[in-house]
């Protein structure tokens, strides 16, 4: 019980104190996890991240599942994430409660007006980024441009795409590694 | 029965949304579409929220998505249906400790996925670019095309793509500022 209570209170303030979350998180992992608690290596951690990436969801709460999965088991993988998760559901709950009642105000409005106009910019660079990271040849390119088109402007469900492109991926890789 | 079909669209969100929190967005711009729980300027402003308070990204888009649909019950069960899958699925893999990310069925699959998600996080960018950088009602109303473009939006657009290039800054400084240049200009 002790071991499940500091899981939740150590991940609880991994939660807390990061802002951005992925990557943004990994000085803190590597802070809380390797060094103060010594629950993972250096290397279990990256691995945990690298599996964390390339599974569903959303990494940081892969990676307190890995870990708290190692100490105990699921007991322990349920009590880091509860831990994660615990800050952004206060602090999430009392904007959303206030926010409706600040809204109507012209200086919130102008102020949103022009963070809007920067969450387009983060979204485009984000996009910018991953396009040199991910699209590595043709079909890449191909996959890129009809998924988002698809999306965009035809209202297909993302989860198709998703099903699509993995599909496409693993019968692409078969026909290659046959042919060879 | 609003809350289990609010678990069952994050359970969803969670199982597809692969690489973490922003990869989200293209889900919940679907579930805005179907369902109307929340309008697309909102997400957005969630979004900005959810960059500049500390957590993940995914799980405070959850918890503003599910307080917005059903208040607190509502970011309860939109936060459980987010991290389910992923408990599951990683104590699998954990329970099996197989290198996951190494299996070459797994690396072929990610080959493909990979660019689908940047098309997808394309996609929910243009959705935000509509609402935030043009005016598409005003030229429904007037027919005239310049009337599309914000300019103000496109100028500070294009100067936060640029210093975004040149200073790798946290996120939340960009906010603030465009929040003040806001203000300033009135946008």
């Amino acid at each position: 019980m002790k071991e499940l209570w500091k899981l939740f209170i150590t991940f609880c303030r991994m939660g807390a104190f990061t802002f951005g979350g992925g990557y943004a998180m990994l000085p803190m992992i590597q802070k809380e996890i390797v060094e103060k608690n010594k629950w993972a290596t250096e290397e279990e951690v990256m691995d945990y991240y690298a599996i964390g990436q390339c599974t569903p969801g959303i990494i940081a709460i892969n990676t307190a599942t890995f870990i708290g999965f190692k100490r105990k088991g699921i007991s322990g993988s349920i009590a880091a994430t509860a831990g994660m998760v615990f800050p952004s559901l206060v602090i999430i709950t009392v904007i959303a409660m206030y926010f409706r009642q600040f809204q109507d105000y012209a200086i919130v409005k102008h102020a949103f007006g022009g963070i809007r106009v920067a969450v387009a910019a983060l979204v485009a660079n984000t996009v910018l980024k991953m396009l040199k990271k991910s699209v590595k040849d043709s079909l890449g390119l191909l996959i890129f441009g009809a998924s988002f088109l698809a999306v965009a402007f035809l209202d297909v469900s993302p989860i198709i795409a998703v099903v699509i492109s993995a599909t496409l991926g693993i019968v692409t890789k078969e026909v290659r590694t046959g042919a060879k | 029965m609003i809350y289990l079909q609010i678990f069952i669209e994050f359970f969803k969100t969670g199982l597809f949304a692969i690489g973490g929190g922003l990869a989200t967005l293209p889900f919940l711009q679907n579930i805005s579409d179907r369902f109307g729980w929340f309008t697309s300027q909102e997400l957005i402003d969630m979004l900005a929220i959810s960059e500049s308070t500390p957590g993940p990204i995914g799980i405070n888009m959850a918890t503003y998505v599910g307080y917005k649909t059903a208040h607190f019950l509502g970011a309860i069960f939109a936060v459980i249906g987010e991290v389910t899958p992923s408990i599951i699925i990683i104590v699998l893999i954990a329970h099996y400790y197989m290198k996951f990310n190494e299996h070459p069925k797994v690396a072929a699959a990610f080959y493909g996925i990979r660019p689908a998600v940047t098309g997808l996080i394309g996609a929910a960018g243009f959705e935000v670019a509509k609402v935030s950088l043009f005016n598409i009602s005003k030229y429904l109303h007037t027919h005239n095309i310049l009337d599309i473009f914000q300019v103000k939006s496109l100028l500070l657009f294009a100067v936060i793509i640029f210093l975004l290039n040149k200073y790798q800054k946290h996120p939340i400084y960009f906010l603030l500022g465009a929040a003040v240049i806001g203000i300033i200009f009135k946008f």
